[in-house]
């Protein structure tokens, strides 16, 4: 999927700018975009370390465990064979409580760290199927292959929501908005929506 | 208003402040559990990098080729039918791809139309509501290691689709 998505785009984007004779600007943006990339990735490496050092201190001080109780129910729901005691389930849980508060460069570390988590709960379930007597089965994924836990989290993930919109009211105000915060209730009932529409379709997806 | 870029401001501070005094009130050694964690995360950026840079090329690429603007506004002239209206389709592709070159569409929405028409209106409640699906993607299933997504893309678009119809419901039907 991501080999195709790759591909399309470069194949696109360089067979279209020579209709549009404006390839000069394609190795440009290149190597820019490569550029941009890694002063981004040192950008987020700080961010990144900082708030995990921090997300230590709260996982030692048992913040994450109390947070993690009370969001119980909900990751119960959303990912029901997810062991909620397992560490991808605390990760998850910031997660989502980073982009619910809109606190998005919070929401990435912990959504990476889940996926990691998530995979190494694969390879133990893989694990734990070689051990078990043939015909029962603890239906693991194969080697490079989503599981349902990771198509569920990034589903919710990028159907992204989030209670107050604050990019968008600041660039509403900045551009002469006369009620920049009117925005706030319907992008609530939307983004509700979004992530409704996202949760029905992992539960219809989970079921089969 | 003021009060609520306030509080966003406030926000982290207050977070970071809380944990590391709750931290110290438990007898967690704040320092060590930090750097611990700092290590952690330091390793997981270096992991994505390369990732990173692929695909920020690739984006860069099909930006600057103009592509998405002209396909959006093609097929612009059909969503108009079904109630989309077409000027916004450019921003809601390029949305999927970079949230930068989406906000530059943004803020050239909101100065050819105004923050508050109609336009201007379901571009900002479309904002919220969607998310940079091919970064968030790639990104994410780097960091697991995994390169057949299965039901993800489908089911993100869902969810932008559902966000999307909601937005123009709302300023069709509500504003």
């Amino acid at each position: 999927m991501q080999t195709i998505l790759w591909e399309g785009m470069i194949l696109i984007g360089i067979i279209y700018s020579v209709f549009t004779k404006n390839f000069t600007n394609i190795s440009d943006a290149a190597l820019n975009s490569s550029k941009e990339a890694v002063s981004l990735c040192i950008t987020m490496a700080g961010v990144m370390s900082f708030w995990c050092g921090l997300m230590e201190i709260a996982t030692q001080a048992g913040i994450i465990e109390a947070m993690s109780k009370k969001m119980k129910p909900v990751i119960k729901f959303l990912f029901p064979r997810l062991d909620v005691n397992h560490p991808a389930a605390k990760h998850i849980t910031t997660n989502i409580i980073a982009n619910v508060l809109g606190l998005g460069w919070a929401a990435t570390p912990a959504g990476l760290k889940a996926m990691e988590e998530l995979a190494n709960l694969e390879e133990e379930r893989r694990e734990k199927e070689r051990t078990l007597p043939a015909g029962e089965k603890e239906a693991a994924m194969q080697k490079g292959v989503a599981s349902n836990e990771m198509c569920n989290f990034l589903i919710i993930n990028i159907s992204s929501l989030q209670l107050i919109p604050v990019t968008v009211i600041a660039y509403r105000s900045q551009y002469g908005s006369v009620h920049p915060t009117s925005i706030v209730g319907a992008g609530i009932i939307a983004t509700a929506i979004s992530t409704l529409a996202g949760v029905a379709f992992c539960k219809i997806m989970d079921r089969k | 208003m003021k009060l609520l870029l306030l509080f966003s401001d406030m926000l982290i501070p207050i977070i970071i402040l809380a944990i590391i005094c709750y931290g110290a009130s438990k007898k967690v050694d704040v320092y060590d559990a930090f750097i611990k964690g700092a290590t952690e995360g330091f390793h997981t950026v270096i992991k994505i990098m390369p990732t990173l840079i692929a695909l920020m090329a690739a984006v860069g690429i099909l930006r600057e080729s103009g592509f998405l603007e002209s396909f959006g506004s093609m097929i612009g002239r059909f969503t108009t039918y079904v109630g989309f209206p077409g000027e916004l389709i450019p921003l809601t592709l390029v949305k999927m791809f970079s949230s930068s070159a989406a906000t530059g569409l943004l803020l050239d929405l909101y100065k050819e139309y105004g923050t508050d028409s109609r336009i201007g209106t379901i571009a900002s409640i479309s904002m919220c509501c969607t998310e940079t699906i091919a970064y968030t993607m790639s990104v994410y299933f780097m960091a697991a290691k995994v390169s057949k997504s299965r039901y993800t893309l489908p089911g993100a678009l869902i969810a932008t689709l559902a966000g999307l119809a909601a937005s123009v419901a709302f300023c069709s039907y509500v504003i």
